[in-house]
């Protein structure tokens, strides 16, 4: 049988990949994809995976840092806070470096409030996830709630003069030809129509 | 084809000019001739706009990398499917797909509208000629799609890992649909302005129009919180990001329109409110465009950020101004036909319903826009996250899930007191007794507990209705229960579809007050290793890292770690979570490498791991495993919400024009 020379050029290619393909994982010892069997357990390309990363410690599960964390925004522009950005994807490299700052002044014995009034001095209020509750934040605060209680004053008051205003309807004459019976069935047939 | 995109962005700019000029003519001079060419230029503007779309597409899928879009937003080896929907993925695609689907809905309403309400077409027309003239300016003035560059890259630089995800094909797509499509009740407002045509006969015109709105709102929100879920890795899918609030504050306002728009219809009451809302949500819908594109707000959507902000904005002004003159000048047409006869009355329900639906509006734009206004007055920017926008919203929704339930058990007009006795025995008992339930099995968080006890009030409204209805129609007519039930929902879709929404509004409430009980814990796993969670129910999580692989997967280098799940002890599956590098058609990198996250869901609770990265390239992972409870059930609550859409609007039952008639009926018979 001849073979075409398209169809024989790509046997010999394939040949030679298969060959190329066997022979290559017999120098490349050192490069291994599979759990823990590698020297090291290393990864083939660890560029793929981002940033190399530090070991979590027992001090980066802190539920008090934790809630600390999640008061201070991240000044990465993602806006989001501290604890949430630095764990979302870990590629974010400013709130690692915050979380560290957190863990130091904890270190150094201060507690929640103490360590958000720090980040507070060094970045100004717009690292709070929330405004603090003082000064014209009060307005940003309240401003909804009184708006809706004053939108519900008045409409109550509105609800009050308008059913004041609809006077109740005189009782409508029975028609000659409907008997007190047939009435008093049209009105609980449409109460439930209504209902 | 960049030639005959932008040509057909021209004639379509100048047939919506056309459009425009005589359409309002049209309709003040009230000539034939004008209307018919007012109606015609719609159809053409339409093809035009399909032709820069076709344009358009053909430069992503013919990788003409000269056109500066495709090369932005495109690679050669981006998948198809993200090829597509490349469109929109970008700021200049999507104000090209905003303004063609734009005119698609304009074409439509003049095809769609019956023969009744076609008095107002040529100043539908008109408006919507003038909106999709503005859209079309942009992108000539600013942002055309059909730019080419000095030179032809190799190769594109790709689409946002983050957007190569499902939920990002049909998410915007969806949103924008919802957002386009509520030009159209807005172009009816403006035409019963204009032809003084302001009695109930225009809400009929727009009902499916306002909707078919709400709708692609509903999907578009659901869509994108189970893409932020999926993709972004938070182990949330709500953040109170701006533009999040922005695509929420419209589908507020339409809302509380598709519950006013009840009262108008049977007893000719808020006229005044239901028109204002109407154009408010239109400008609103506007607004969220101004704050996604130009990043006046910091927000994770920044991909989407330019200069066109600022069209928006002096749009917006414009729109805004000349809308409310043209309401206020109507104002003395618009009174009510009818009065309030008592404060207890499904009518007054419904106006706390829309006060709450507004004030939670009002406060989410609030909190959207206090950064500047605290800029403007103290000269600091603050931040106004999520914390804020709970401590204010939760109370408010809690009200307003209450008034679900309320609203459908008072009588229309007047409730009797024996009447409130028959329709809230029921269901109170079923809320207090949920909430003892959960006192007992010793739960203390007072918003879950609110939340569960006022959900099991409006469930038990809901099955009230259902079952009174039924067992209405098996006495009247004989018929079995399930043909009974089937037949009530088919002959009253707009009340037991209202009905199927709020049950699904409440299944979404429940599932949000779960949040509460989330769980999160980090750790480094060599392979072998394992991570003990503990479970909000009670059980413990067993995580044991098996290994990483890496491999190479459609246009992205995957580096996927497997972890085997134990629950108490006992394997219940693995999972697997990736590191994601994508590449472009000649292997190189284009962005920062992305997460996908595994997640295993059931009905009771998430597991959702993240793969962070690994130490010093070796195997030794940093994960986060988050336990979310009931997130489940926002999917499925969205989906309850929709279906309850889909029967309201489908086709058929009792016409929309003999309701509103059977409603003034009533009031004649009892007022003789």
């Amino acid at each position: 049988m001849i073979l075409r020379p398209s169809l024989a050029r790509v046997a010999v290619l394939a040949l030679a990949c298969a060959l190329l393909g066997g022979v290559a994982p017999l120098g490349a010892q050192t490069r291994d994809s599979l759990a823990g069997s590698g020297p090291g357990g290393t990864l083939w390309d660890p560029n793929r995976v981002g940033r190399p990363l530090e070991p979590i410690t027992a001090a980066d599960n802190d539920a008090a840092i934790q809630v600390i964390e999640k008061r201070l925004r991240c000044t990465c522009s993602c806006n989001q806070d501290v604890y949430t950005c630095r764990t979302t994807d870990f590629s974010c490299t400013t709130s690692p470096t915050m979380h560290r700052h957190v863990q130091a002044l904890a270190s150094r014995g201060l507690i929640g409030q103490q360590i958000v009034d720090s980040f507070v001095q060094e970045d100004g209020i717009a690292v709070l996830m929330a405004p603090p509750a003082h000064g014209f934040n009060l307005a940003g605060y309240f401003t909804p709630g009184l708006v809706i209680l004053a939108a519900g004053v008045l409409l109550v008051l509105a609800l009050r003069r308008w059913s004041g205003d609809a006077a109740p309807a005189p009782a409508p004459a029975a028609p000659a030809d409907a008997s007190p019976e047939e009435l008093e069935r049209l009105r609980r047939e449409l109460a439930q129509f209504t209902d | 084809m960049t030639i005959l995109g932008t040509l057909a962005l021209w004639v379509a700019f100048l047939l919506a000019i056309f459009g425009a000029v005589v359409g309002f003519l049209g309709g003040w001079k009230d000539r034939a001739d004008l209307k018919r060419s007012a109606r015609n230029a719609v159809f053409a503007m339409f093809g035009a706009m399909a032709t820069a779309v076709f344009a358009l597409e053909w430069a992503l899928f013919h990788h003409d990398f000269n056109v500066e879009y495709v090369a932005a937003y495109t690679s050669r080896n981006l998948p198809i499917f993200y090829t597509w929907s490349a469109l929109y993925a970008g700021q200049k695609g999507s104000l090209l797909f905003w303004a063609t689907v734009l005119s698609l809905f304009g074409s439509l309403a003049q095809l769609l509208t019956a023969p009744r309400h076609r008095v107002y077409l040529p100043y539908v027309t008109g408006v919507v000629s003038t909106v999709a003239a503005f859209f079309i300016l942009v992108m000539l003035a600013a942002a055309n799609p059909f730019d080419r560059l000095a030179y032809t890259p190799l190769d594109g630089g790709g689409l946002n890992p983050q957007l190569q995800n499902p939920g990002m094909v049909f998410h915007p797509p969806m949103l924008y649909l919802g957002y386009i499509s509520m030009t159209i009740p807005f172009a009816f407002a403006i035409a019963a302005l204009l032809s003084r045509r302001l009695d109930s006969d225009w809400l009929v015109a727009i009902r499916k129009w306002t909707l078919v709105s709400w709708l692609f709102l509903s999907i578009g929100l659901v869509l994108g919180m189970w893409w932020a879920y999926v993709e972004l890795g938070w182990g949330g899918y709500w953040a109170w990001d701006p533009v999040e609030n922005a695509a929420l504050l419209p589908w507020l306002t339409m809302t509380a329109f598709l519950h006013s728009v009840m009262i108008q219809e049977k007893r000719g009451m808020l006229k005044k409110w239901n028109l204002a809302l109407v154009i408010g949500s239109w400008l609103l819908s506007i607004m969220g465009t101004f704050i996604t594109r130009s990043g006046v707000i910091s927000s994770v959507h920044s991909f989407t950020q330019s200069s066109v902000g600022y069209y928006f904005l002096v749009f917006l002004v414009g729109a805004a101004i000349a809308s409310f003159t043209l309401y206020a000048r109507r104002l003395p047409l618009l009174e009510a036909e009818s009065r309030l006869e008592s404060m207890v009355s499904r009518e007054a329900t419904f106006l706390f319903n829309n006060l709450l639906f507004v004030g939670i509006a009002f406060s989410v734009l609030w909190g959207t826009l206090f950064p500047i206004l605290s800029e403007a007055v103290e000269g600091t920017k603050v931040t106004v996250g999520p914390p804020f926008f709970n401590q204010v919203n939760i109370p408010l929704g809690l009200g307003l899930l209450a008034l679900t339930g309320i609203g459908p058990l008072i009588a229309w007009r007047r409730a009797s007191l024996p009447n409130l006795r028959r329709q809230f025995a029921v269901p109170v008992t079923a809320g207090v007794f949920a909430m003892l339930l959960l006192l007992v099995i010793g739960m203390r968080d007072l918003s879950p507990m609110l939340t569960v006890g006022i959900g099991s009030f409006v469930v038990a409204t809901v099955i009230q209705e259902f079952v009174r209805g039924t067992r209405a129609r098996h006495r009247q007519y004989g018929e079995a229960t399930a043909l009974a039930l089937a037949r009530l929902v088919a002959r009253n879709r707009r009340r037991y579809g209202g009905y199927v929404v709020h049950a699904g509004i409440v299944v979404l409430f429940i599932a949000f007050a779960g949040m509460a009980f989330k769980t999160e814990t980090e750790a480094t796993l060599r392979p072998g290793e394992s991570a003990t969670v503990k479970s909000p129910y009670g059980w413990t999580y067993t995580f044991t890292h098996l290994g990483i692989s890496q491999y190479d997967q459609l246009n992205r280098q995957v580096t996927a770690a497997t972890i085997e799940i134990r629950r108490n002890g006992k394997r219940v599956g693995l999972l697997t979570t990736e590191k994601r590098q994508h590449v472009d058609g000649l292997g190189r990198p284009t962005f920062q490498p992305s997460t996908a996250v595994g997640i295993r869901s059931d009905p009771l609770e998430d597991l959702y791991v993240v793969l962070g990265g690994v130490v010093n390239g070796t195997e030794q992972a940093v994960l986060r495993f988050t336990i979310n409870p009931l997130v489940w059930w926002v999917w499925y609550g969205g989906m309850i919400v929709v279906l309850g859409g889909l029967i309201v609007m489908w086709p058929g039952g009792t016409p929309a024009v003999k309701r509103t008639q059977a409603g003034y009926a009533v009031r004649l018979v009892a007022e003789k």
